[in-house]
């Protein structure tokens, strides 16, 4: 009875039924989404009683120079299985997308530290403030470019 | 006349022996109710996945020692198999064995403490720790037989493990399980059922199965609240698929059951030990990987191990090169955290203490 890992395929066709204009190819094993989308799709992938999405694992972000990606691990504790959903932010300044926050109250800490680390700006979250470094602590040190 | 009364701020830590390390809670209190609470971390921020990207994947071993550091075994764990699931690499039996092996003893360790730090967070002055450390020390001088060091252990090594165990181990290691299940029955005796703990623990700080789930809590605190969710027996890694083990699970959610499921999976892992005890067999314990390791362009994995917190994972990057382009430490004692404010607000001063403890955070770990 282990868990199973949902191909990219599979849950590209679903949403891609349920949300109108969300997906973005092409598809690579795992799912991409537009990045205002992101919220939406979440909130299908955590409420659809197939997918039944309830656990966030974990929201990374990753610096590529010209774009950022960011990852969501998620896992469905009642039928057993996970996914990767990804969506891409191009350029460097300003970037913003909604917040999981309202869907998984997990996202809380993640959130804020890609704020912090990375200088994604997470619309929707409540409390969006630096948490590893402290207020006052000039750019994002996880960025490429930083050092 | 009335007295006039008004809510107090107050600041426990960050230097504080209560919580654990350099963790600090920003409390307002009405009297000695807590009407809000924040928690505020990154005193012992060390930029690790930062560090992670300028160096090669063998050096990155010794940086994970450092992130939960009373269960390196474990850590080490997670960030090989993620950097073996990225290269593809099969990892031998015996190495397969020894890991499964000293992780549990790990385990072990870590909830050893777990429950030691608890009790004193309850007032107890230190007997029940002290129980505690002595059978936690036997482990850390098994361990400096494997790897000759005692916290930072690196034993784990992409491939495999550094080095088989020496001759005079597994004695040692017999000898230890022996004395421990007195040693383990004496401490069980003292606390287990003891009415002072069961007054203080029993009911306050109620995590419902809900809340944890929606707050990506993992590990014996979600197992507390009737979920028995361990991803050793969900997604068996290393050598957990030819273990019996069962999982504890209490339904309560609350402090006391917290701390019983800690006790409860000390036993299991003496089981795992067991067993690993009578499968292993000889053979080499490192596949045949280069010092250098150059996973393939655009690579990535996400290599988790239940640890003794809970879910571990290592999401990793590659671009090519010979460290890794982004390394993502999932930490479970930061996401433990985030029920803090669920589970203190209405409770009084005295079991926000206790509380912290039965969460059993690492700060290593949350800061990273």
């Amino acid at each position: 009875m282990a868990v199973q890992q949902l191909s990219g395929e599979e849950l590209t066709e679903k949403v891609g039924a349920a949300v109108s204009d969300a997906v973005e190819g092409p598809c690579d094993g795992v799912l991409w989404i537009k990045s205002p989308k992101i919220a939406e799709v979440a909130s299908f992938l955590k409420s659809d009683e197939g997918l039944d999405f309830n656990f966030l694992n974990s929201i990374s972000a990753v610096d590529y120079i010209n774009h950022f990606e960011i990852v969501y691990h998620l896992t469905s504790l009642n039928k057993m299985h996970t996914a990767i959903v990804k969506t891409r932010l191009n350029g460097r300044e300003e970037l913003s997308l909604p917040s999981v926050y309202h869907l998984w109250r997990g996202a809380d800490f993640q959130e804020r530290e890609i704020w912090d680390l990375m200088g994604i700006r997470f619309d929707g979250h409540p409390n969006l403030k630096r948490i590893m470094l402290w207020e006052g602590f000039e750019g994002h040190p996880l960025r490429k470019d930083y050092l | 006349m009335p007295i006039r009364t008004e809510p107090m701020t107050v600041n426990i830590g960050p230097q504080h022996p209560s919580t654990h390390g350099v963790f600090r809670l920003r409390v307002t209190f009405d009297g000695e109710e807590i009407l809000e609470v924040e928690p505020i971390f990154g005193y012992l921020h060390r930029g690790t996945e930062k560090l992670a990207e300028e160096r090669n994947y063998t050096q990155i071993v010794t940086l994970t020692d450092r992130l939960d550091y009373v269960s390196s075994m474990i850590n080490n764990q997670a960030y090989c198999l993620a950097v073996e699931k990225l290269l593809g690499v099969e990892v031998p039996q015996r190495a397969k064995y020894l890991r499964t092996l000293t992780a549990e003893l790990q385990r072990v360790a870590s909830h050893l403490m777990g429950i030691g730090f608890f009790l004193q967070d309850l007032g107890t002055l230190g007997t029940p720790l002290m129980y505690a450390f002595r059978s936690r020390e036997r482990i850390l001088d098994l361990f400096e037989m494997l790897c000759g060091a005692r916290i930072t252990l690196s034993y784990s090594r992409p491939g495999g493990v550094f080095f088989d165990a020496p001759d005079d181990f597994w004695p040692a290691l017999d000898q230890f399980l022996k004395d421990f299940e007195t040693e383990y029955r004496e401490i069980e005796q003292l606390i287990l059922e003891n009415e002072i703990v069961m007054i203080r623990t029993r009911g306050v700080s109620i995590l419902p199965l809900d809340v944890a789930i929606n707050s990506s809590v993992s590990g014996p605190v979600l197992r507390a609240s009737g979920l028995a969710w361990d991803w050793r027996k969900m997604d068996p890694y290393d050598a957990y698929d030819r273990m019996e083990f069962d999982v504890p699970t209490a339904t309560g959610g609350d402090n006391y059951d917290r701390f019983w499921v800690r006790i409860q999976e000390i036993h299991q892992s003496i089981r795992i030990v067991k067993q690993c005890i009578e499968q292993i067999e000889p053979g080499v314990t490192r596949a045949d990987v280069p010092l250098v390791l150059r996973p393939p362009v655009g690579a990535e994995a996400y290599g988790r191990v239940e640890a003794s917190k809970g879910e571990l994972g290592f999401y990793l990057v590659s671009d090519g090169g010979i460290s890794p382009y982004r390394m993502k430490i999932r930490s479970p004692s930061l996401l433990n955290l985030t029920v803090t404010e669920h589970l203190l607000v209405g409770w009084k001063l005295a079991d926000m203490i206790v509380t912290l403890g039965s969460l059993d955070i690492n700060l290593g770990e949350v800061d990273r």
